[in-house]
């Protein structure tokens, strides 16, 4: 059945950085290889990928966004990877019809069992993230395995077995670990930098957390106004080849 | 939301052909013989014909037997099985009326109750989803209730019950494009909350994550409908309620008038259902910036 477990054992997730998250989308990357040519599941499909109109199945994506202050100042450009948060109240397993859709009560992992799947789509319609994408080659739903098939994978070296998006981020902006254990170095991070649930009026409950990027200096009150255009008279030599000039 | 064919068809003709099975099951009309046969022909036709108009949904039906499984938390599994099981209890129900003559109210009184059941669990699959504020109301099962109720009496020729159901349905899908419109914005959904941004100021799209299309895109993010959705909900209160009101007034039970009726109220249940989708919002668009 495709009831939530009561509790799992650990919450395995990410928490991810956005004060240093460059947006190089080396995540979204390496995610699509680990994934089409890993698993047992079937590949991540592309549609006309050299063509006018490219579209194809992704677990992870970056969007950017510009935050401006509301009580005004300079405003700041954010990079923010979304991809499944493996919510505690997961809407996307409830809904399934199949039991294909489960969470797992060891360590807290949202899953496909493509076998079962019917490719329905309410799973996706059910996530608040985007988190789930049918994939239209294949027909099944597509969603973040947070690597099952690398973190616990004794073939691969230790420093390899974390998620790929993990791995491959250049910036360490992302972090992998078990947001169950208040211990956990990612939760020590949770707790050090205010990190974030995704839209909480949803009630999903994400494990994923997201740490808000740090204050920046506040634009010195006036200077970026007076970069743009000086108005106030200057005195002295420049006073007077100011008012030189405009007498020619 | 993308308003697919296939589930406005589903929708539409199963809600219109379990709420027939729902007046039949309770004896109205109470006809036996060669008349009871095409009333339940009808009845048949239109659920499983929307029934399988939901199996070209699927993107690996393969796996559609499957459905039936997981009735104890998914509404899209009861669904499957309250409908297969409406389809089995009135079927020797109407063999009794039809081949005998005999009127196994019991019967007919639990295919009628499981009718009812299954639109309400039809319902249910777009009630509960939290991600469409529009949806996400006790008045979304309460339309669909309507609907297949006033359909259904429509087709069984109930022309004064019809015409107080139509009514009321008038006034629920007023009531539900009305509210649906503000749902949104009360439930407190924006860019802030969904990038969790909101409280350093006012968040907007810089730069998408794709130049391409995506599923996402296309399944959840669909625009077009609310451009006409004023006309669309005039067209579709016509068609569905007042057209109809208007024949059942004029012309009462006369059977021409009856199936004109129900071929306008059909129609503008279509309409009314096309609106349905195409107006509902889902929060996603939001890290799209729509």
């Amino acid at each position: 059945m495709t009831d939530l477990p009561r509790s799992t054992e650990r919450k395995l997730g990410l928490v991810i950085d956005l004060d240093t998250c460059v947006g190089c989308h080396a995540c979204v990357i390496s995610c699509k290889g680990w994934n089409t040519v890993s698993a047992d599941n079937a590949p991540l499909s592309d549609f006309d990928a050299y063509g006018p109109d490219p579209q194809g199945t992704f677990l992870n994506r970056v969007h950017s966004y510009e935050v401006t202050p509301e009580e005004g100042g300079a405003a700041q450009v954010v990079h923010f990877p979304r991809s499944c948060l493996h919510c505690e109240d997961a809407p996307c397993v409830t809904v399934c019809p199949t039991g294909a859709s489960f969470k797992r009560a060891e360590d807290g992992i949202v899953l496909v069992n493509e076998d079962d799947c019917m490719g329905c789509g309410l799973c996706a319609w059910a996530c608040p993230y985007g988190a789930r994408e049918l994939d239209l080659a294949a027909g099944v739903m597509k969603k973040c395995t947070l690597c099952i098939d690398r973190i616990y994978n004794e073939n691969l070296p230790e420093e390899d077995r974390v998620p790929a998006c993990v791995r491959s981020c250049p910036a360490g902006a992302r972090h992998f670990g078990d947001l169950g254990d208040p211990d956990s170095a990612v939760s020590r991070l949770v707790a050090e930098r205010g990190g974030m649930e995704l839209m909480p009026e949803c009630g999903t409950r994400p494990v994923n957390r997201y740490l808000p990027p740090r204050p920046r200096d506040r634009a010195v009150k006036g200077s970026l106004e007076n970069a743009a255009e000086d108005s106030a008279r200057p005195s002295g030599f420049l006073g007077w080849l100011d008012r030189a000039l405009e007498a020619l | 939301m993308h308003p697919a064919v296939s589930v406005i068809l589903f929708t539409t003709l199963s809600g219109a052909g379990f709420g027939l099975f729902a007046w039949l099951g309770t004896g109205r009309p109470p006809v036996t013989g060669w008349p009871a046969f095409w009333f339940y022909f009808m009845g048949y036709g239109l659920a499983v014909t929307g029934l399988f108009a939901s199996a070209f949904h699927l993107a690996n039906p393969k796996n559609a037997i499957k459905a039936f499984s997981q009735w104890r938390s998914s509404w899209l599994s009861r669904e499957a099985v309250l409908s297969v099981a409406t389809l089995l209890v009135i079927a020797p129900y109407a063999i009794g009326r039809i081949f005998y003559g005999e009127n196994w109210a019991a019967l007919g009184l639990a295919g009628s109750i499981l009718s009812i059941l299954t639109v309400f669990s039809t319902a249910m699959i777009y009630t509960q989803l939290r991600t469409v504020p529009r949806w996400n109301t006790p008045l979304t099962p309460l339309l669909f209730l309507a609907y297949a109720v006033t359909g259904g009496a429509i087709l069984a020729g109930q022309s004064e019950a019809a015409i107080w159901l139509l009514l009321a349905l008038g006034l629920i899908q007023l009531a539900h494009w009305m509210l649906g419109d503000s749902r949104f914005a009360a439930a407190g959904h924006d860019m802030g909350t969904a990038t969790g941004l909101g409280r350093i100021g006012r968040v907007r799209l810089l730069e998408p994550p794709h130049s391409g299309g995506n599923y996402l895109l296309h399944e959840m993010v669909f625009r077009i409908g609310r451009r006409h959705a004023m006309k669309l909900r005039v067209l579709a209160f016509l068609g569905a309620v007042a057209l109809p009101l208007a024949i059942l007034l004029a012309f009462g039970a006369a059977p021409a008038a009856t199936a004109l009726a129900a071929a306008v109220h059909l129609l503008g249940t279509l309409a009314s259902r096309w609106l349905f989708f195409a107006e509902a919002r889902h929060v996603v668009g939001l890290y799209y910036g729509r």
